[in-house]
């Protein structure tokens, strides 16, 4: 069942919270996952993992690299859940 | 050309969390009131494997409590016990000012990460590769609480892992030492730590029969030196001090609970897990300590021993205490602390130490419980019943640690 961009973004901003303790109003759309949020690539595999879980989609390793901004991830999750 | 004198090292901070109390001086506190730190195991896990001791000497404080979410996430319990005893040590000693490189780490674990090995093991098993924590490895590492407590503290001089079984704490706090006095570094953050109350452990250390199975009346089980005694209570928790040199320290005015004089080291070449009967290497051990201390064994006022409440472990002690220093033996009290906090393993040699820095500090020798019937085997003066008032003046103590594979660690801690 598709969810709305916002339903994404607070369910992805829950996840990023859970890994990285950022305060879930700092994920914002724009973010870039590395320069804003400092997330590590380690962190990142987690975050996907879980949201990969949270949101019934299958995320593959390869598509990882090009979810550069939070925005990208909650595009990526919504047409894949589509 | 002469040597100069060796650079005098001392403790400027205490940290510890056990199942005794949180912090150090709770810790100290429980102890003097004779509490017990073990409990019936609450864990699902305890039926589930049937597991045959019910009890353990488990972490008082819940890391949770003290650390943030992410923390607990990204750390072993053996990581978050050492960064808590750390945080405690490091503002114990007044957040000392010190450059990085001349900062060092040397935290010990037995054990490592085993929980963290474990539960990703069934991870794999039940949910394939890609649900492994990337952070699996790092986690489980055995080096990862002393690489915790470097990155937290920014300490550069080098992050160290003695491992030697139930040796290790005290085997670091040593290995800190004998930083300083080579000149590495000024000051080194170290001690142990142990998160080993998880089932595999468990069923192991009682395959070996090593453990006490009094699983009706826990407080009771670990009784060292008595007549009673069946086996050691599994603990865990973590003990760090903060050593540094001597002019590092009065140039900041730091305040000084105690030196730590010499470590004397040795393996016995024995047995993989039982101790050497007639107690040769823990005697030289202890003897060579006294002797790199530039004292003689009258000038030990009281010991810390290992006694683990193991039936064949006590008395072997007890033998090489008496093989190190005759008939001085006589005047030195010994303290049997793990009555009160169960053996935590890779952290007991630095609990103990810590244990040894406040009875030196404050001139008292804690007393033992459970002490009911003094084992005749047992040619020492224990402590029991009630606390030792040490002498004034110059003293020095002893903190004996041993470990599986025949590892013999004493630290001799002189008064400020």
């Amino acid at each position: 069942m598709a969810q709305s961009t916002q339903e994404i973004l607070a369910g992805l901003a829950e996840i990023v919270n859970e890994e990285t303790g950022l305060d879930p109003a700092s994920v914002e759309l724009d973010k870039s996952f590395t320069d804003d949020l400092d997330i590590d690539s380690l962190s990142m595999m987690t975050i996907v993992v879980n949201a990969e879980d949270k949101f019934g989609v299958s995320i593959p390793d390869d598509e990882v690299k090009n979810l550069k901004t939070v925005r990208d991830a909650v595009d990526f999750i919504a047409s894949a859940q589509g | 050309m002469t040597s100069p004198a060796p650079r005098r090292v001392v403790v400027t901070g205490l940290g510890a969390t056990t199942p005794l109390g949180g912090t150090a001086s709770d810790t100290w506190e429980a102890l003097l009131a004779g509490r017990s730190g073990a409990r019936t195991m609450a864990f699902d896990w305890v039926a589930t494997y049937q597991l045959p001791v019910t009890f353990a000497a488990t972490i008082h404080t819940d890391p949770a409590e003290v650390l943030s979410k992410v923390e607990t996430r990204r750390l072993d319990p053996s990581s978050q016990y050492a960064l808590i005893a750390a945080r405690e040590a490091w503002a114990d000693a007044g957040t000392p000012e010190v450059e990085a490189e001349r900062l060092g780490t040397a935290v010990g674990s037995g054990i490592g990460g085993v929980w963290t090995l474990l539960s990703q093991w069934d991870t794999l098993r039940e949910k394939g590769p890609r649900r492994v924590f990337p952070l699996a490895v790092p986690m489980l590492m055995n080096n990862g609480p002393a690489a915790a407590v470097s990155l937290e503290f920014g300490a550069r001089a080098g992050a160290h892992t003695p491992v030697s079984a139930c040796a290790s704490g005290a085997e670091a706090i040593g290995f800190g030492l004998e930083m300083i006095r080579s000149g590495r570094a000024d000051v080194v953050i170290c001690g142990g730590t142990e998160a080993a109350v998880h089932p595999l452990p468990i069923a192991g250390f009682a395959a070996m029969q090593a453990l006490s199975t009094r699983n009706d009346a826990p407080e009771l089980a670990s009784r060292p030196y008595d007549t009673g005694r069946d086996g050691f209570v599994l603990g865990e928790g973590a003990a760090v001090v903060v050593l540094e040199a001597e002019e590092h320290a009065a140039a900041r005015g730091a305040r000084v609970y105690a030196e730590v004089a010499s470590v004397g080291m040795s393996s016995d070449a024995h047995h993989i897990a039982a101790p050497e009967p007639e107690g040769a290497g823990a005697a030289r051990a202890m003897r060579e300590a006294v002797e790199r201390a530039g004292l003689s064994a009258t000038d030990i006022v009281h010991i810390n021993a290992h006694a683990t409440s193991t039936p064949v472990g006590d008395v072997a002690e007890s033998t090489a205490i008496r093989r190190a220093f005759g008939a001085d033996a006589d005047h030195m009290p010994v303290s049997a602390t793990k009555s009160m906090t169960g053996h935590l393993l890779g952290a007991a040699g630095a609990l103990e130490s810590v244990f040894t820095i406040l009875a030196v500090a404050n001139r008292l020798a804690p007393a033992a419980i459970n002490v009911d019937d003094l084992d005749p085997q047992i040619d020492l003066d224990v402590v029991h019943r009630t606390h030792r008032e040490l002498p004034s003046g110059d003293i020095a103590a002893l903190n004996n640690s041993f470990g599986f594979g025949g590892h013999n660690v004493a630290l001799v801690v002189r008064s400020a």
